[in-house]
């Protein structure tokens, strides 16, 4: 990929504050209309990747393209849109008025401020001072600036935290609409959850360096994670199912197995063959979190 | 550029107002004006001067202190507050350089001293024109005491927002410019008038204290009001210190040190990182 063609193209990048390397040799390329989650622990860099995408602050090495332009150019800063994590506004402000400035600044025509705080479902608060908004308020607002215009490419740090279940929801649509728009979205997270789930693709950096960056499928695969099965035993016959299938003992009653995708079928047969020594079965194919910490563990050996 | 700096400053000038620094940074220049005029109204008659001049002398003292200490209030929080309520990064994002951003708030908070001090010195200039009557030359020494107080304000709002970017925190900020307000302001003067007893009459009271004397803001701003009239001069006693400048000096020093500043402050916030 060229970087004629992709919104975010960053090559070897790396950072340093004094002696700590904070980033080292990132590569990662974003296209047009892609949704892309970088995710990690706190620490491991996505905060400082950012603003070096954002320009507020300079690499020490490697190269950032942002639509073709060096990150914190003018030009680099009419085509990006930035939600910050924790965002803020002045909050002797109203609503309206913080989005009037920010379409000012951006070179939108004022019109579009109530259009988008209707979008964002603020518009009945708009006239209200910010200092008297709910955090999932203010987290809307912030929303509603990296909707100003048609941006190449969008920076939504931790979108969800502070936003109550129907706000997420209504946070999907606007991310999915972005991204039929042609925005190249990095969405940063400290978790692996259903917003993530829902990119194209999944960056994972631990220690600032990109450890894991495929689709979700993908990473499952190569992960190769078991599917835990839990028998719980009839009375007194935890011992023999123990004996008989192996695994590991929970407590008095129940019996964990791990398994692959391929094998699950067998050991189901060896189960139900056992007959009703087994009361009860339950199996857990490998959750999003464990596929997350299984790559951001590989990351820390 | 000028729609960014417009934007900046329509949102500016709506805080000031809405945290009442414009409110209360009048009525804090009113009272102090109008007390001073009255209370500076008792040698009238021994000089033969009308009360407005007095007036503009006792006021021209009161603005040397007032003018400095309410700019720097009013930027010290402009960057460094920012930065501490996490509002500055998102804003450093749009597409406006730093100059633009600070030149908004510039324009907003000169605004809010212009009004300030306009209202005030112009309110106790208009009562002690009622009181005691007022002639030409009294009434062009309090426009000018109004125009060089606002340029007195503009040096040090300039300087306050050098400070803020300098200092990482809104609390640093804020001990910062109480510092610069306390130097230039009141020790720098301490300082000349104990090397001029020194010096007691040398070549450093007749060539070098007039020169170092304008190139204070706070200074060149009284030297200014007080070479401009001789009333003036008369009545707060600091003729024989501007006389050994050219006329040019004090004016010069006072439009400089706003653009100087700002360059300065400009400097310091580039390497502000949000």
């Amino acid at each position: 990929m060229t970087d004629r063609d992709s919104a975010l193209s960053i090559a070897g990048l790396g950072k340093r504050y004094g002696r700590a390397q904070v980033l080292d040799g990132i590569a990662l390329d974003v296209a047009p209309g892609e949704r892309v989650a970088l995710l990690g622990h706190n620490g491991a860099g996505k905060s400082t990747l950012i603003k070096l995408v954002l320009g507020l602050t300079r690499p020490t090495s490697g190269t950032i393209r942002v639509a073709g332009h060096a990150p914190g150019s003018m030009a680099a800063r009419v085509a990006t849109a930035y939600l910050p994590e924790q965002v803020a506004f002045h909050k002797s402000l109203t609503g309206r008025e913080q989005l009037t400035t920010f379409a000012r600044l951006a070179g939108e025509p004022v019109k579009t401020v109530a259009p988008l705080l209707e979008r964002v479902g603020l518009i009945d608060a708009a006239d209200r001072r910010i200092g008297t908004w709910s955090k999932g308020m203010r987290q809307r607002l912030g929303l509603a600036q990296a909707l100003l215009g048609h941006r190449c490419v969008a920076l939504l740090d931790e979108p969800t935290s502070g936003l109550d279940p129907i706000s997420r929801h209504d946070l999907y649509a606007v991310i999915d609409e972005m991204a039929a728009n042609g925005t190249a979205l990095l969405i940063a997270s400290h978790a692996l959850t259903e917003l993530e789930a829902r990119t194209d693709r999944i960056a994972i950096m631990a220690r600032g360096r990109l450890v894991a960056d495929d689709s979700l499928a993908n990473l499952a695969r190569a992960a190769a994670l078991p599917t835990r099965i839990k028998l719980t035993a009839r009375d007194g016959a935890a011992d023999a199912l123990h004996s008989e299938l192996g695994g590991t003992r929970i407590n008095g009653r129940a019996v964990e197995l791990q398994c692959t995708t391929e094998q699950k079928m067998a050991q189901l047969a060896r189960v139900t063959a056992l007959g009703d020594a087994v009361r009860d079965i339950e199996m857990v194919p490998p959750s999003l979190e464990d596929l997350y910490r299984h790559y951001c563990g590989e990351g820390l050996k | 550029m000028i729609a960014r700096v417009m934007a900046i400053a329509a949102a500016e000038f709506r805080i000031q107002t809405r945290n009442r620094w414009l409110a209360s940074a009048t009525v804090l220049m009113l009272l102090f004006a109008l007390a001073l005029t009255f209370a500076g109204s008792a040698p009238t008659g021994t000089l033969g001067v009308d009360l407005l001049t007095v007036a503009v002398a006792s006021m021209t003292t009161l603005a040397v202190y007032l003018a400095p200490f309410l700019a720097l209030m009013i930027a010290f929080d402009a960057v460094a507050g920012e930065a501490e309520r996490g509002t500055l990064g998102l804003t450093l994002t749009y597409p406006l350089s730093r100059g633009e951003m600070l030149l908004g708030k510039f324009a907003a908070h000169l605004a809010v001293l212009a009004i300030a001090i306009g209202l005030g010195l112009g309110a106790a200039g208009a009562a002690a024109w009622l009181a005691g009557g007022a002639g030409h030359e009294s009434l062009v020494s309090l426009a000018r005491l109004i125009a060089t107080a606002i340029l007195l304000g503009a040096s040090f709002l300039a300087l306050g927002y050098a400070a803020s970017a300098l200092s990482g925190s809104g609390a640093g900020a804020a001990g910062l410019a109480v510092g610069l307000w306390l130097v230039l302001v009141v020790l720098y003067d301490l300082g000349l008038l104990g090397a001029l007893v020194f010096d007691s009459g040398g070549a450093f009271t007749t060539q070098v204290f007039p020169w170092l004397l304008a190139a204070n803001p706070a200074d060149a701003f009284r030297l200014w009001n007080v070479a401009g009239s001789e009333q003036v001069a008369l009545v707060s006693g600091m003729a024989g210190a501007g006389a050994a400048l050219p006329g040019w000096a004090a004016p010069l020093s006072l439009l400089l040190w706003p653009v100087l500043a700002l360059l300065l402050a400009r400097a310091a916030f580039a390497r502000v990182e949000p």
